[in-house]
């Protein structure tokens, strides 16, 4: 991270359990995670399943309270979602499906209060930016999964906030649509300049996307370590092929493959595990 | 595959159709079943096409659907606020889910007699006896409807700042609705097949009032003009019911 510049995002000591103190069945998902997310950046969050990466991104949006620590944005701690500033884009599909797509964008403004009168435009330009706006008519079970992605994120848009919180919006997606989407997503940012945290299971897509990736470990999860990729957006498909994104993936899985197998260890998924 | 499964649906319908009236007319003929319980179609048909053509039937045919009206109205408006009261705590849920699905189990024509004590042999009793048997379908749809709505439309939508009330118009209601206008199908069906039966069983007026007092007159053929035209009505109740249902639907997508 370049030094000087301002940050947007501040994440101070967070930790999350669920269940009372004292219980045996106590999930410690977080432990005093700390991070720093610059204006502007793209920060992927990567760690194995059960880390606690999607708790991390829910309380940083507001929609879940951590037992301990707290996160400040603009100098305010966040305390419940704040839609004027924050945007989510959901893993599942949550666009309503009795809503056409661009009725969807509409709703999500009407929801953050945006004058009815600006709605419209605002909508349409949204699915201009992600190339959906000939599919504005249609309904959600209309449009194939990638297409989905791409109307969740277009209503993200449309609220227009400077931070956008991204659950594995491509997860459910085949690979091919993943990168193509991973492509016109880096040059949409470049363009938009928003900050973003992008939680992701792929180390790939975190490289190909980040500004930064942020390491983190098994449950409970902590920060291990954070990854500069360093390379400017809008990255072109070159970048995929490149010895410096094959590096940095290795790294990543270096960094990632002793806590896989430990949670893997902790359920009894492997031969030394049970 | 048998030749039968072959043939078109419609056709072996129809076939099916004329065998019974085929059947019917056989049976009918001098030195057949008795007149008085079973009179021949032609007779019947006579009747029945009469019921069409003029309007006989039509001071019975407005009281019975007067009472039915008003018993699905009564039943939507108690079924649907009920269920909504109901459906905003998970506690309450868990708790009056389960009892009105069990009473929903016991046959609620039981309580006519009882509605005949309080209410009379008038439309009353007809009313309460098909509010009350169409009231529990719609009621418990409405409560499942809007109590299993998918959490993530909820998240989603609070994290776009959707108030209680945006939330409700916006996402539960429409969420809840499919399954809500089932509950409404099947209580106006069941009303309107209770409020005949209620007739039958003790009433001043209405279709199946007529019924019953022609049969105790003896008048065979003008009661099974009144059977058909009994039969035809709940056809086109169900037939327009559906097509509502289907269209409400496919309005919500």
């Amino acid at each position: 991270m370049n030094r000087g510049v301002e940050t947007a995002i501040k994440i101070e000591g967070v930790s999350q359990a669920f269940g009372a103190e004292g219980d045996p069945r106590r999930v410690i998902a977080l432990e005093s995670a700390s991070l720093d997310v610059a204006r502007g950046e793209l920060m992927c969050l990567i760690g194995p399943s059960g880390c606690g990466k999607s708790t991390l991104l829910n309380i940083i949006g507001g929609l879940a309270t951590p037992t301990t620590g707290r996160v400040v944005i603009d100098g305010q701690a966040v305390r419940g979602p704040s839609p004027q500033k924050i945007a989510f884009v959901f893993q599942e599909n949550t666009l309503f499906p009795w809503r056409t797509v661009v009725d969807n964008v509409k709703l999500g403004m009407a929801f953050q209060g945006v004058p009815s009168s600006e709605r419209n435009e605002r909508a349409h330009e949204a699915l201009k930016a992600v190339g959906l706006d000939d599919f504005a008519n249609h309904y959600p079970a209309q449009l194939s999964g990638g297409m989905k992605q791409r109307a969740q994120l277009a209503r993200a848009l449309g609220l227009q906030t400077e931070i956008l919180l991204m659950d594995e919006p491509f997860a459910a997606l085949d690979e091919q649509t993943r990168m193509v989407l991973g492509e016109d997503l880096s040059v949409l940012l470049a363009r938009t300049g928003k900050t973003i945290i992008f939680v992701t299971h792929s180390l790939v897509e975190a490289v190909f996307l980040a500004d930064r990736v942020a390491v983190l470990t098994a449950r409970p999860g902590k920060i291990k370590k954070i990854i500069n990729v360093g390379e400017s957006h809008p990255r072109k498909s070159n970048f995929m092929t490149s010895p410096k994104l094959g590096a940095l993936r290795n790294e990543l899985y270096e960094l990632l493959h002793d806590e896989i197998r430990k949670t893997m260890t902790l359920r009894g998924e492997t031969s030394e595990g049970a | 595959m048998k030749p039968s499964s072959r043939l078109p649906q419609r056709l072996v319908q129809i076939g099916i159709l004329v065998v019974l009236l085929v059947t019917w007319y056989w049976e009918t003929l001098p030195g057949g079943i008795n007149q008085l319980l079973l009179p021949a179609p032609a007779p019947v048909f006579r009747n029945f096409w009469i019921l069409l053509t003029t309007n006989s039937i039509w001071p019975d045919l407005a009281v019975t659907v007067r009472e039915w009206i008003t018993a699905f109205l009564i039943a939507t408006i108690g079924g649907c606020t009920l269920g909504y009261v109901i459906s905003r705590s998970g506690y309450a849920v868990r708790v009056f889910d389960p009892l009105l699905a069990g009473i929903y189990s016991i046959p609620a024509i039981l309580l006519f007699p009882l509605y005949l004590l309080f209410f009379g042999l008038g439309p009353g009793s007809k009313i309460a006896i098909g509010s009350t048997i169409a009231f529990f379908p719609v009621v418990l749809n409405t409560i499942a409807g809007l109590s299993y709505v998918d959490k993530a439309y909820i998240t989603a939508a609070r994290s776009m700042g959707a108030n209680d009330l945006q939330l409700f118009w916006n996402v539960m209601l429409p969420a809840a609705f499919p399954v809500v206008l089932t509950g409404l199908r099947l209580g106006c069906i069941l009303s309107f097949l209770s409020i005949l039966g209620g007739e039958t069983i003790s009433s001043l007026a209405g279709l199946g009032h007529r019924i019953v007092s022609l049969a105790e007159n003896m008048e065979s053929a003008q009661m099974f003009g009144n059977i058909l035209f009994a039969v035809l009505m709940a056809f086109i109740v169900n037939g327009v019911v559906s097509y509502a249902e289907a269209r409400g639907r496919r309005g919500m997508q």
